[in-house]
């Protein structure tokens, strides 16, 4: 992956380091393969619900690798929503966890049976419990944001949603804390933009000029980017954690996606083909820059889907949670 | 003897100074008023949020993932129904990740009727929340009790709904808090903020002692062995009263404070009704599906065999709100009048 190759950047405007490129291409892939996986694990009755972000992964893998992650205040808190299964990867985390929550095994790490697929948790990263409440995370960030603001450091909190739920109050609260004079939280604000709250078109309800600009009422910096595009993701996602990190300040980023299949599997989990696709669009200008070839590409998928079926075929095996399992962790015990 | 109140005030200051307690948040609870029932006057960690309840109970959620120890308020537990499903989140967030997270957070928010606060400054709360599993919910009814729970509820590793009831937090305790002053006059000296410019006042704080009220422990407030009332909040010091117009009649009547509704001392409750055979249960929620409603379940499963009367429940009558006048709201939730009634009635049943 690291040979020198001649890279053409003027033809397909790619200026991130190679290396880089390859990293956030293989990552793509790999979450989009575990999502189409997902979605099959549903459809073959191996799981009751899908949902999950194919589409996002430009802007979610280029989130994941700017992640300081770690456990405690010294770190990042992330308050996720259900479509970031991209992120998680980037950030290290190994797919056959995402797997076992759609079997609803008592593998399951991130609820041992309990929870959706997409819904996860590793308190050892700071990933705070993603939730079905599309609105819950603009609230608890909140607190985590106040925490750091008084530790200080470069530690941020990091909270993702979609546009339909900047309806919610807790958006309007999140901005509100966010920026209280005098005690202005580091908290970067994402809002994942599909155009889509499940099957309202967001033009027939939201008549703000864009989300991001409901920061500029309270001071917030704030931004509206491509979020197809992994490079721009990557550097304006650089530029807000570094302001957000430094300036102890909230930003507002509003990244553009697309929904490839839909909702959830409520709607179907069909392909969309009417919206741009993240992965084939930078596959061309890899491909157009000599970063990659078309038979290296394709090989990154196929070692993908191989190792993720695999893990999908052992995950079967598994055993669900047992009835009394119910009564464990109503309150906190010592594991 | 401090009231529920000051009790409240010194057992935060207890708990900041010694327990790790981090903030003392929510609307008008930092200076210059520290809560408009002046609860949290003086304390080094309080401060005021914005008007915004779901702000407040998310922020402590936060707080709490992130190693601090919130006590958060919302100034009347009126105003904390638009927070449910965060309550709900915070009820549910060890059990729905295994055990991954756990929230050590402590929310209080007054409760109840009784300082005429029509339709919204008098609901109580305690059977909504028993509808939320995941929290402990605790209810004081002496300013000793709140101290003591409030000790206990700081140190959880849990969600704790604290609920104070309004009309007593001005009512004087008849125990004091370990290492409070025996004279209120100097309490109040030492601990309330002036009236007018507070800018430059701080409290001269007295040296309190660690005690704690376990939650989860009922504790018999009167003995008496004709027939059991088990009474939570502002109704403990009604049933007492009732009990003793009813010893006055010849009846003795055992009264017990549950002072923690979940989880609660059903030992206790199961050791008295086994002992007197005639249950009644009190409590200024609405009736219908009571917190109370439950407990009279539970005793007919459990103690069919063992009673000599059909287990009974005293309640807020269920109506939308307290009305504002006086008939009004004597008319929605129980009187002493109302108690000793209830209790003279189980008193002449005969199995």
């Amino acid at each position: 992956m690291s040979r020198p190759r001649l890279v053409d950047t003027a033809k397909s405007g790619l200026s991130l380091a190679p290396e880089l490129l390859v990293r956030m291409h293989d990552l793509m892939v790999k979450a989009r393969v575990l999502e189409e996986r997902l979605i099959q694990m549903y459809k073959q009755g191996d799981g009751y619900f899908w949902i999950g972000g194919p589409g996002e992964e430009a802007f979610n893998v280029p989130l994941g690798l700017l992640i300081k992650k770690g456990r405690g205040i010294e770190y990042d808190y992330l308050h996720f929503h259900y479509r970031q299964s991209a992120t998680f990867l980037a950030m290290g985390e190994e797919p056959i966890g995402a797997l076992r929550q759609m079997k609803n095994t008592a593998t399951d790490p991130y609820s041992g049976g309990r929870n959706f697929a997409g819904h996860f948790s590793k308190a050892e990263w700071n990933l705070t419990p993603v939730t079905s409440p599309i609105e819950v995370q603009y609230a608890t960030a909140i607190g985590t944001g106040l925490a750091q603001k008084r530790h200080g450091g470069d530690a941020i909190t990091i909270v993702t949603g979609g546009d339909a739920g900047t309806a919610e109050g807790d958006f309007a609260s999140c901005l509100v804390w966010a920026s209280r004079p005098g005690n202005e939280l580091p908290i970067l604000m994402i809002v994942t933009h599909n155009k889509w709250g499940i099957s309202t078109a967001s033009s027939t309800q939201q008549g703000a000029r864009s989300i991001a600009a409901r920061g500029e009422a309270f001071g917030i910096r704030n931004k509206v980017i491509d979020g197809n595009d992994p490079e721009v993701s990557y550097r304006e996602l650089k530029e807000a954690m570094d302001y957000v990190r430094t300036e102890r300040r909230p930003f507002l980023l509003e990244a553009s996606v697309s929904r490839l299949y839909g909702h959830s599997s409520a709607s179907g989990a069909n392909f969309v083909k009417s919206e741009p696709d993240c992965i084939p669009l930078f596959e061309e200008r890899l491909e157009a820059a000599g970063i990659m070839t078309r038979k290296e590409m394709d090989a990154v998928r196929e070692r993908w889907t191989a190792e993720i079926a695999a893990m999908a075929r052992q995950v079967r095996e598994e055993p669900l949670p047992a009835p009394e399992d119910i009564w464990n962790y109503i309150y906190w015990e010592r594991k | 003897m401090a009231n529920m109140a000051q009790a409240i005030r010194m057992a935060l200051h207890y708990g900041e100074e010694h327990l790790g307690v981090t903030d003392v948040f929510g609307e008008d609870v930092g200076p210059p008023l520290g809560g408009v029932f002046t609860c949290t006057q003086g304390l080094k960690t309080a401060w005021n949020s914005p008007l915004d309840e779901r702000g407040i109970i998310g922020a402590a959620m936060g707080l709490a993932m992130a190693g601090q120890r919130p006590v958060a308020e919302i100034q009347f537990a009126d105003y904390i129904y638009n927070t449910i499903d965060l309550l709900k989140l915070a009820g549910n967030t060890c059990w729905a990740t295994n055990g991954d997270w756990h929230l050590p957070m402590v929310v209080m928010t007054p409760v109840g009727a009784g300082i005429r606060g029509s339709i919204y400054h008098s609901h109580s709360f305690d059977a909504m929340m028993s509808h939320i599993p995941g929290w402990k919910i605790v209810m004081p009814s002496t300013p000793l009790d709140a101290y003591g729970l409030l000790i206990s509820a700081v140190q959880e590793e849990n969600p704790v709904m604290y609920l104070p009831p309004k009309a007593l937090m001005r009512v004087r305790g008849e125990e004091l808090i370990p290492g409070e002053p025996a004279d209120p006059r100097e309490l109040s000296k030492a601990i309330d903020a002036p009236l007018g410019d507070r800018s430059k006042w701080k409290p001269n704080w007295p040296k309190l002692e660690y005690y704690a009220v376990p939650i989860g422990k009922a504790k018999i407030v009167r003995p008496g062995d004709a027939m059991t009332v088990v009474a939570w909040g502002r109704t403990v010091p009604m049933c007492v009263e009732a009990a003793k117009v009813l010893e006055a009649e010849g009846v003795s009547v055992e009264v017990i404070d549950l002072r923690t509704i979940w989880p609660y001392d059903w030992e206790l409750l199961k050791a008295s009704i086994s002992k007197t055979g005639k249950v009644l249960y009190v409590n200024e929620d609405t009736e219908v599906t009571n917190f109370g409603e439950h407990l009279v379940r539970r005793t007919v499963d459990e103690l069919f065999f063992q009673l000599l009367a059909a287990p009974k429940l005293v309640a807020g009558k269920f109506v939308p709100g307290i009305g504002l006048s006086d008939p009004l709201e004597r008319a929605s939730v129980p009187q002493v009048d109302d108690i000793a009634a209830a209790m003279r009635a189980l008193a002449a049943e005969q199995p």
